[in-house]
């Protein structure tokens, strides 16, 4: 009678304590610089989504763990973050990078040992387009985007005259030169296509503004320099009317722009929260958990930790309940087929999403979130 | 195209002479400590810095309490001049004098000194805004009295703060003047710059005048730090690098060791990265974009001083400050 109670009790401590296998999902973001309050919003998305399925996982038998990674929105900081990741064998799938030129050369590393990264919004088209199999994305491509904002400005906005300016990464030249293509092939005169990586002293690009008058002025590149330009050119007297892609998405645009921040336009990737019918509880969950609303990209880092999370379940299913190895959560990840926050979720061949929104957003107030004044839901272009 | 080009060629001016204003008071720090100690101290890019970061909290914390724009900018220059003074000192205390009594004769000690006193108060100032506010990026608040345009002839318009800058820029030029030409402490000044030992032997306590000239070269460069953040509205820890060692190629333009030099140095190199910055993209349809407006600059510096290496108002051997 006391060996069983002893034993049983023995048994049900062992249960108790043992945590099971660890399991980790990282995130890699900008935590710290320049885009450091986008970066926060987006690892909190992924944490939001970690830290709900661990009972899940519990009962599964492992313990799941989230770990966040910085990479400060730099290529090289980028690499040695993924290097890490790569070196920890817990990390079974990484939900990020969000700039494509962090994201191109992380993805490399990440690709020698086939480890799944599922990016929340890189939208870069040479991100998928180089064919790594474990790489896919939740969010939609430049190539369209590019295009869906060129279409806005000549047709909607009837811009005649255009000035185009980059901040010369992957992703904002890459956007940039999409937008002047599709433009151009509209029938508008773009009269420059200039790059900087300039970030306070702007004047000499609004110098040349004046010289040929645009009717529209569109940026490639990220919020931080954006709004500086936007403020700067409202100052000295340019009233062109401002466009940008969705990098522009971040509350600390109209932070930095304030008033400037009236009346300009941005093509987006991630619409607003409360577009999306599913995302109400997620918006409630959210503000309970971290005491702030949720960003549009948080809604998308959000799905890209379900994703890599539902991968990594079916590649534990698959392996009769033991934990799975890095390639086979990456093969799990490109067949997920879910309902995420932000609408259905299944990937094409190259790990494009296989239906994805665009958006094209107004700032009728100095406020974030602006308003959604167009939504185009388009598949990915096939090669 | 070319009438436009044409047409713009006053505004250009007009915004080179601002950012040149900029460049001359941030050159006088440099061009100061050079004629007393022949030293540079590159780590007044980050007392500019510094500078622009005290005004960004007065904007902050009292920006609510005063009404008036203009009162609320003197206000953060007033503070700015203050902290970025006192810094200057402080580095001088804690950095070079210590150097200095020890006899060290070798100029690079200090110049090193310098360099890792630059990136570690680069990185202190981001450490302590990340933990205050939260904040990478600080922003002056937009006002629109300040920012209110007056259209002026030639096609030229011109801000209300933008006459603040260049008002504030004459005001502490002909002040500095004034107090170098014409006080005691300017007499010991250059006293000290032309000879520190004979000046002590004549009663002058070289270590405290060295002080008190990085006192005014700091509190120069705060000022100069608020009116760039006036002008060009956003500032970061990292944002003193450039126009500090612009400035410093400001000084060298203009003749280091003298004030004169300087503010010439600052306003020519102002207007040269303007025109540079926005006519080459013009002139080679947008082949050599913006990004070569530093480039346009320096050839011309190196040009220059291939043929004058003395500066523009340098002399050979003459009066230093």
């Amino acid at each position: 009678m006391n060996k069983i109670l002893v034993c049983s009790a023995g048994i049900i401590l062992t249960a108790f304590f043992a945590r099971g296998e660890v399991i980790k999902v990282a995130s890699g973001s900008m935590l710290s610089g320049p885009q450091a309050n986008l970066g926060e919003m987006i690892k909190l998305g992924s944490q939001l989504a970690v830290e709900e399925a661990r009972p899940h996982f519990e009962e599964l038998g492992f313990d799941l763990q989230f770990s966040p990674q910085d990479d400060q929105a730099q290529p090289d900081v980028g690499v040695a973050v993924a290097r890490r990741i790569i070196n920890d064998k817990e990390v079974l799938a990484v939900a990020g990078h969000f700039n494509s030129g962090v994201t191109i050369p992380t993805s490399e590393v990440y690709h020698e040992d086939d480890l799944a990264m599922i990016s929340p919004g890189s939208t870069n088209p040479r991100v998928t387009d180089r064919g790594l199999d474990n790489v896919t994305r939740v969010c939609g491509r430049d190539d369209v985007q590019g295009p869906v904002g060129a279409e806005f400005a000549v047709n909607d906005l009837k811009a005649k005259r255009i000035f185009v300016i980059h901040d010369k990464t992957a992703y904002g030249q890459g956007i940039a030169q999409a937008f002047r293509d599709k433009a151009k092939e509209l029938g508008a005169n773009v009269v420059a296509f200039a790059g900087t990586e300039e970030k306070t002293n702007l004047q000499p690009m609004i110098l040349q503004m004046r010289a040929y008058k645009p009717d529209l002025v569109y940026f490639g590149g990220m919020y931080d320099q954006g709004a500086v330009l936007l403020k700067q050119m409202r100052e000295r007297g340019i009233k062109a009317t401002f466009l940008g892609p969705d990098g522009l998405e971040s509350s600390s645009f109209v932070d930095i722009a304030q008033q400037a921040a009236v009346g300009a336009y941005y093509t987006t990737v991630a619409g607003p929260a409360e577009k999306y019918p599913a995302a109400k509880q997620f918006i409630e969950r959210f503000t309970a958990r971290f005491g702030r609303a949720p960003e549009a990209f948080s809604l998308y880092a959000y799905d890209a930790a379900q994703v890599a999370l539902l991968a990594i379940e079916h590649a534990i299913e698959e392996n009769n309940g033991q934990k799975p190895t890095r390639k086979q959560v990456s093969e799990a990840a490109r067949n997920v087929q879910m309902e995420g926050v932000t609408g259905a979720i299944s990937f094409n061949e190259n790990g494009d999403r296989a239906q994805s929104d665009y958006w094209i957003i107004h700032y009728t107030e100095a406020k974030y979130p602006g308003v959604a004044v167009k939504s185009i839901s388009a598949q990915p272009p096939s090669k | 195209m070319s009438d436009a080009l044409l047409e713009l060629l006053p505004s250009v001016l007009l915004e080179g002479l601002l950012l040149g204003c900029v460049y001359a008071m941030i050159a006088l720090g440099y061009t100061m400590v050079y004629g007393v100690l022949g030293l540079i101290n590159f780590a007044h890019s980050e007392v500019f810095m510094i500078g622009a970061v005290a005004g960004v909290e007065v904007y902050r914390y009292l920006g609510p309490h005063i009404g008036n724009p203009y009162a609320l900018a003197l206000t953060a220059l007033v503070v700015a001049a203050g902290v970025s003074g006192l810094l200057a000192m402080a580095i001088e205390r804690m950095a070079y004098r210590p150097l200095r009594a020890r006899g060290s004769t070798n100029r690079l000690v200090p110049l090193i000194t310098a360099i890792g006193l630059s990136f570690f108060l680069q990185d202190f100032t981001r450490l302590i805004e990340g933990l205050w506010h939260g904040e990478f990026y600080m922003n002056y608040p937009a006002n629109e009295q300040m920012e209110a345009l007056h259209e002026l002839p030639l096609g030229m318009a011109i801000q209300n703060k933008s006459i603040l800058v260049i008002g504030v820029t004459i005001v502490m030029m002909l002040a500095l003047d004034y107090l170098v030409r014409k006080t005691k402490l300017g007499k010991a000044i250059r006293a000290v710059a032309q000879d520190a030992s004979t000046a002590s032997l004549m009663g002058i306590n070289p270590d405290r005048i060295i002080a008190r000239t990085f006192l005014i070269g700091g509190a120069l460069g705060g000022v100069a730090g608020v009116l760039f953040g006036l002008l060009y509205s956003q500032i970061n820890p990292f944002v003193g690098f450039i126009p500090g060692i612009k400035a410093f190629t400001a000084a060298v333009l203009g003749g280091i060791g003298n004030i004169y030099g300087a503010m010439l140095g600052g306003l020519v190199l102002g207007t040269l990265e303007t025109l540079g910055g926005t006519y080459l993209f013009f002139m080679t349809d947008g082949a050599i974009g913006n990004e070569y407006k530093d480039i346009f600059a320096f050839i011309i510096l190196v040009l220059l001083l291939l043929f004058r290496p003395q500066g523009l108002l340098g002399k050979t051997q003459g009066e230093k400050v």
